[in-house]
């Protein structure tokens, strides 16, 4: 190893830009999995190069409620213990207010679900742990044992001493990357070639951009974009306290989280550390960041702006009056430290779409960095990871996502929600509308609640409709009247429902424009949608194929359907959430012979879905084509005439309904829809929502969703998606999917009813999904392959008459009839294992899309 | 007894500073401000001498708008009371810096009656002119020492004793109050404003002049302000101009290999006789 060397080799495998807990763990993990010559560059100095990292607050509580943070804490918690770096020290979440106690009784079914220990207590035993908060604030405590502080800057140094220890690493502080030269292969995709710096230039085919808030500029040399935007964190040291110091410990107290103040108090030796997310978001400009030379303290640790954190002082003297109210103890420090954020909160990791061998690793708090290091590692030299990344990937993000005015938009408004209690369904208000269908004024007309997917606003249901919940009273009042909890009716109506319904008596349109569509034709056409897909490719021309797209472990990567339009053609249809990832993981795996091309439609066309019983006398009414079962079967495609509107007609249902995907060119979408429209009236058509085609349509015929039951961490075994037979053509995962099939099976997908809603006072509850699936003991239930059961999805089936969940069971618990409990809210609810496997519990032999 | 302190905002020291394209500026975008050291072991004194001696501590600043922050600073560390001569963004020069200064106090002692003692820095961090407290000292007609370290107080006899270092010892002065101080970081250990304090801060009421350039001969104040106005102050330019800054030539630290493993060990020595160690 050459340690703070000036002497660069002339060649790596590859280069990492930032040496902060990111870079320094990936170095090591790149080391572990074999790659030989690397080199780990920063401008600042060493041990502290200047980045956010030098200073974190540093400590770490496990629980999210995304499963995927999550896991990259408990293992970066893991990697922490392992080099000594970690002290446990518990952490309490306090609760000052009713919403923030039902927010931690929310903690606590995330906490059981990803298996952590933690517990709700008292204010008596809160302060018994912290004796000097003020007991009168606090009506409630989510307690975690296992809460920690860290060291990332030593582990960082034992990172690299440990890399170069097994590998070639070359580790230059003081180095300033100047450029990242790139090459345009075959499919005019550029590629990395070198990195220059003031040091010297290196040759290499692999750079990763590990530089926290620097990001978005160094990935510009290459021509990429890193969409975060560097805000300011606030906090403060007060001290010295008496009753800290004489501890002797830097920390010998739990760690508080002041949940309604968005506010953070821990011991840090004779002082307590005081930080805020509740401040106003202040962001800064990459460019704008100070050198090393001219910062005061360092270039992430900028002057405090006093006057934005009058009101936490406030706050937090109220909670901590007992040791900060007093004169001899005084505000020692103060900073507005920077750090990373993004338009959605989550990491951006990956290869970056713009740029092939140009790996994001940003947007990363220290609670994550050796995760991210170790699965980016594993990402990187075996094409996927061991947890599923997909909600941090990089390539999540379409073109009008990655722009500074869209970051610095939802940066503003996601700001606060770092402490904050965000509803699973939560709609982000800024930077809307991005992309709207050529329906979209139709829709606003009808009083469309719209949902934003991919940036496409979307309606999740029509105020038009209400009226329906009158007329669809007979099937229940519960599926009709609102949810009387306000968590539960957050984001939501009954209309849904009601709307649902109507379309299994009728007919409905819903717009599903969000779709991406990709065209892929060329004489390797076949070749490549073989390696691509896990079903065969090879199928007549017309032909609809839905198919898993594996990752190389065999996970899902994603699910999408593929079109044979002709013998060297095909359409691909993905969702609008997915549209982004999917068109960079094809793009990527084009032939370097150039006998493939790859064409995004998605600007293109328009969709419009026409389903229910009475579809195809709508249909026939404005078309002179066959669209009978004879001249227009299931599973097919062909380009038909509605109106004066030429249409690609796709037979098929994602919500068990006879009917048809109209893919419409874009600027005659206005003209279809009215058509449609005019010639539903007759049939009582209506506008149907997301709210159906994405949940209960959906959940009653027990598809499985992208991202939400299909993961990486999931085979098509799992997920009951195994065809009958393994195609002769090798594909992406191939290999994964056959151990699976030749395995003794570990999970099952399930389909659950919920038999009682009624909690301890009465009141109707509703799980939203994400909660923990309990054997009738109350006991935790995990696979062989340690997996947790947790629901998946959650939404009510009005047509069977039930509230389903889905989630994966255990073989040995996947069941029909067998009675679990799933926990929401504090409470615990009986449940019951309707379905195990594919069959859905509506409609099941599919008599009714087959018409 | 009454204590006024006077206290410059300028850049928080630390980092290389960095100048404005025009060259005649720091460039403060991402500096903090402050007193700089003597001046917040000014305050620090002038705190515990009124904690010992009772009374009150009156904070004034000539400089821009935003110096607010420096008085806030200063009574969130238990200050009584701040005053704003605000003199707008241009930077005056010391000798309307004093004259400013001269005014303010004139016009805050026929209110209040004499300071026994006013404080100084001994000279400013950025500008570094050594000369603003004497020229107020001389213009109100009081005694003024400088380089101070040290500050007792005799209330029975209305003196105070005042010590600073020179190079064979420590030189000890009386004065008889009300006089005038320039004192040096050391004086003291600075105490960090407390949350309450901070808090206490926020919500005090600054008195404010404004100060105007005047032309010389006519008299300090003209008229009387308007409602809510705040007085203005007449000052008169000095003979002093900044011409322009310029960055010094950057002292490069390089790092010299010696050698590795035994075979640097004669040039280990050779650098151990060349600094007179061994």
């Amino acid at each position: 190893m050459v340690m703070n060397t000036h002497t660069l080799p002339d060649r790596a495998d590859v280069v990492v830009i930032g040496a902060g807990i990111v870079g320094n763990s990936l170095v090591y993990h790149l080391a572990q999995q074999g790659w030989s010559s690397i080199v780990l560059l920063d401008k600042g100095p060493l041990p502290d190069p200047g980045g956010s990292t030098g200073h974190a607050s540093n400590f770490i509580f496990p629980v999210d409620h995304s499963k995927e943070i999550t896991d990259l804490t408990l293992d970066s918690m893991r990697q922490y213990e392992q080099l000594g770096v970690l002290t446990t020290c518990g952490g309490i979440e306090i609760a000052r207010t009713d919403e923030r106690e039902e927010e931690l009784r929310r903690r606590m079914s995330s906490a059981t679900a990803w298996g952590i220990d933690a517990e709700l207590i008292g204010p008596d035993r809160a302060v018994e742990l912290m004796p000097f908060m003020n007991r009168d604030v606090i009506r409630l405590g989510f307690y975690t044992p296992s809460v920690a502080v860290v060291d990332p800057l030593q582990a960082g140094a034992l990172m690299r001493e440990q890399t170069a220890a097994s590998a070639d690493l070359t580790v230059a502080a003081n180095t300033e990357v100047l450029g990242i030269d790139t090459v345009t292969g075959p499919s005019g995709q550029p590629a990395v070639r070198a990195i220059r710096t003031d040091k010297g230039d290196i040759e290499t085919e692999t750079v990763v951009v590990a530089c926290g808030v620097w990001s978005p500029r160094i990935a510009k040399l290459a021509g990429a974009r890193i969409p975060l935007t560097p805000a300011v964190h606030q906090m403060i040291d007060v001290g010295p306290i008496p009753e800290l110091a004489e501890t002797g410990a830097e920390i010998a107290y739990p760690i508080i989280r002041d949940m309604d103040a968005l506010m953070y108090e821990r011991q840090s030796g004779a002082d307590l550390e005081v930080g805020s997310y509740a401040h106003r978001p202040i962001l800064h400009d990459p460019d704008d960041i100070p050198s090393l030379a001219a910062a005061q303290l360092s270039p992430t640790q900028l002057p405090f702006t006093a006057e934005d954190f009058d009101k936490q002082m406030e706050d937090a003297l109220e909670l901590f009056g007992s040791i900060l109210d007093r004169e001899d103890s005084g505000i020692r420090h103060a900073i507005n430290g920077l750090l990373s954020i993004t338009p959605d909160a989550s990491p951006v990791l990956g290869e970056a779409p713009e740029v092939n061998g140009l790996w994001s690793a940003a947007a990363v708090w220290i609670k994550e960095g050796p995760g991210v290091g170790r699965m980016l590692a594993e990402w990187m030299t075996h094409g996927a990871a061991e947890i599923d990344l997909h909600g941090a990937d990089i390539n999540r993000f379409y073109p009008s996502q990655r722009g500074r005015a869209h970051v610095r938009a939802r940066a503003s408004e996601g700001f606060n929600k770092t402490y904050g209690i965000v509803h699973p369904r939560e709609q982000w208000l800024s930077s809307r509308p991005q992309r709207i269908s050529p329906f979209y004024e139709r829709e606003r007309e009808l009083g469309a609640e719209f949902f934003e997917a991919g940036g496409w606003e979307r309606p999740q249901w029509y105020a038009s409709n209400r009226p329906l919940l009158q007329e669809m009273e007979g099937y229940g009042a519960e599926f009709v009247h609102d949810r009387p909890h306000e968590w539960d009716r957050r984001w939501w109506s009954p209309i849904t429902n009601a709307e649902h319904l109507a379309m299994r008596e009728r007919v409905a349109m819903i717009d599903l424009s969000a779709f991406a569509h990709f065209d892929i034709a060329g004489p390797g056409a076949v070749d490549y949608m073989q390696r691509m897909i896990m079903a065969n490719a090879d199928r007549r021309v017309g032909r609809l194929i839905y198919t898993p797209v594996l990752a190389p472990n065999g996970g899902f990567r994603s699910d999408l359907t593929v079109i044979r339009m002709a013998e060297d053609r095909y359409r691909v249809i993905t969702g609008g959430a997915d549209g982004a990832r999917d068109a960079n993981w094809f793009r990527r795996h084009l032939p370097a012979d150039g006998s493939v091309t790859f064409a995004d439609l998605t600007s293109a066309n328009c969709t419009l879905g026409v389903w229910g019983p009475r579809a195809r006398d709508v249909l026939a009414s404005v078309t002179d084509d066959d669209v009978g079962n004879e001249g227009f079967p299931f599973a097919t495609a062909q380009y038909i005439t509605v109106g004066s509107v030429p249409v690609l007609a796709l037979r098929v249902s994602y919500v068990g309904e006879l009917g048809w995907e109209l893919h419409a060119p874009f600027e005659q979408g206005r003209l279809l829809w009215d058509t449609i429209a005019e010639a539903g009236t007759p049939h009582g058509i209506l506008p149907a929502g997301i709210g159906v085609y994405g949940t209960t349509g959906r959940m009653e015929k027990g598809y499985r969703l992208m991202g939400a039951e299909l993961t990486s961490e999931y085979t098509p075994v799992d997920a009951g998606l195994a065809l009958k037979k393994v195609k002769e053509h090798d594909f992406i995962g191939k290999e994964g999917y056959v151990r699976a099939r030749e395995q003794e099976p570990v999970a099952e997908m399930c389909t659950l009813t919920l038999d009682d809603h009624r909690d301890s006072s009465g009141m109707r509850r509703f799980p939203q999904g994400g909660e923990p699936i309990l054997s009738p003991g109350g006991d935790r239930i995990v696979d062989r392959l340690g997996r947790p059961s947790y629901v998946t999805s959650a939404g009510a089936g009005p047509s069977v008459g039930a509230y389903l969940l889905m989630a994966y069971l255990p073989v040995d618990v996947a069941d029909e009839g067998n009675r679990l409990l799933v926990q929401y809210m504090g409470e615990r609810y009986p449940v019951t294992v309707a379905r195990v496997g594919r069959t859905p519990l509506f409609d099941p032999d599919d008599s009714r899309m087959k018409a | 007894m009454q204590v006024l302190v006077c206290v410059k905002r300028v850049p928080a020291s630390g980092g290389t500073p960095q100048l404005t394209d025009d060259g005649v500026r720091v460039d403060t975008r991402n500096l903090a401000f402050t007193v700089g050291p003597h001046e917040e072991c000014a305050v620090e004194e002038a705190i515990s001498l009124v904690a010992t001696h009772g009374g009150a501590v009156t904070v004034l600043s000539v400089g821009p708008a935003e110096a607010e922050e420096q008085l806030r600073y200063a009574i969130s560390m238990g200050a009584d009371r701040g005053v704003l001569v605000d003199s707008g963004a241009d930077e005056l020069d010391p000798q309307a810096t004093a004259s400013a200064l001269t005014a303010a106090i004139r016009q805050l002692e026929s209110e209040g009656g004499p300071f026994d003692l006013i404080m100084f820095g001994n000279e400013s961090p950025d500008a570094g002119n050594y000369q603003v407290g004497i020229r107020v000292a001389c213009a109100l007609g009081r005694a003024i020492v400088g380089g101070v370290k040290g500050i007792t107080i005799d209330d029975d006899a209305g003196t105070a004793t005042l010590h600073r270092g020179v190079a064979d010892g420590v030189e000890a002065y009386e004065v008889t109050l009300p006089a005038a101080v320039a004192v040096k970081e050391g004086l003291n250990l600075p105490r960090y404003p407390s949350m309450r304090g901070r808090l206490r801060a926020r919500k005090a009421e600054l008195a404010e002049f404004r100060a105007r350039i005047g032309t010389p001969g006519t008299p300090d104040t003209e008229g009387g302000p308007g409602a809510g106005e705040p007085v203005e102050l007449v000052v008169h330019r000095g003979g002093l101009r900044k011409l322009r800054l310029r960055r010094p030539a950057e002292t490069q630290s390089e790092t010299v290999l010696l050698g590795h493993g035994s075979e640097a060990a004669p040039a280990v020595v050779d650098i151990l006789e060349e600094l007179d160690v061994v």
